[in-house]
């Protein structure tokens, strides 16, 4: 039998893509925790596009090619770094998303729960307001809508980690 | 100083268009007041940027406050908050 790794023989992989096509949360969580003895906890987000009452065709997903990564991958090594992460992967999609599509995946890995979910929820609240990407609406009626506005709430999210 | 402009979302539809290389006035040190004078060079930007408070700056792909020196910037970009995930 093979010896299994531990934590001290791996740095945390972090992993960001940003890309057209769907992902498959299976397969990000099975990449992540292959080959790994010392991964306790994996916690996955997923996040969908909503079609806000029928009144949505799709979300148009723009977003900043270059900055977008490097800005999703600064947040995911500060996550690995605060909560002492085995791994974090994170996926956001751009293009045209229709309802019940996938937009934006996380999972994070850690020896217990606690650091699983709250890197999870540190990389998501963080990337709402800090990765350069911008919805706009595509309406079930034809036509575009609306560019979708920034939420106070999602600021509040964010600053809810920070250090006092 | 020339730099490569880059707009996002309703900033970039509103200037009606994604990118541009502009050669700036010397006065221009700051993100504010590259967007003050950016401003003044039509409607189209005076549309665009008439709340400069809700504008968004990257320098060189990093976040950058309104004070934030231009430096030897080669590519600034403006963009409306953010809104993924």
């Amino acid at each position: 039998m093979t010896a299994r790794a531990t934590s001290s023989d791996h740095p945390a992989p972090v992993t960001v893509r940003i890309q057209a096509d769907d992902f498959s949360i299976a397969d990000e969580i099975a990449a992540l925790t292959k080959d790994r003895g010392d991964i306790g906890a994996v916690v996955s987000f997923t996040g969908l596009c909503r079609d806000e009452g029928g009144k949505l065709s799709a979300l148009e997903l723009e977003h900043y090619p270059g900055m977008a990564e490097r800005a999703i991958r600064t947040i995911a090594e500060q996550a690995v770094t605060r909560f002492s992460l085995t791994g974090i992967t994170a996926i956001h999609r751009h293009g045209a998303i229709a309802p019940g599509g996938n937009i934006v995946a996380v999972v994070a890995a850690a020896p217990h729960r606690q650091a699983a979910f709250d890197g999870a929820a540190f990389l998501m609240d963080y990337l709402k307001t800090d990765a350069p990407f911008w919805k706009k609406e595509h309406l079930a009626g034809g036509g575009t809508g609306e560019w979708v506005s920034a939420k106070d709430a999602d600021d509040a999210a964010k600053a809810r980690w920070r250090r006092s | 100083m020339k730099v490569r402009m880059v707009y996002f979302a309703w900033v970039r539809e509103r200037i009606g268009k994604g990118s541009e290389d502009l050669e700036l006035p010397a006065d221009v040190t700051t993100v504010g007041e590259l967007i003050a004078h950016l401003a003044t060079l039509g409607e189209e930007y005076e549309g665009a940027l008439s709340v400069p408070s809700v504008i968004r700056a990257a320098i060189d792909e990093e976040h950058a406050d309104h004070d934030e020196a231009i430096g030897n910037a080669r590519e600034i970009a403006l963009f409306p908050p953010m809104t993924g995930g």
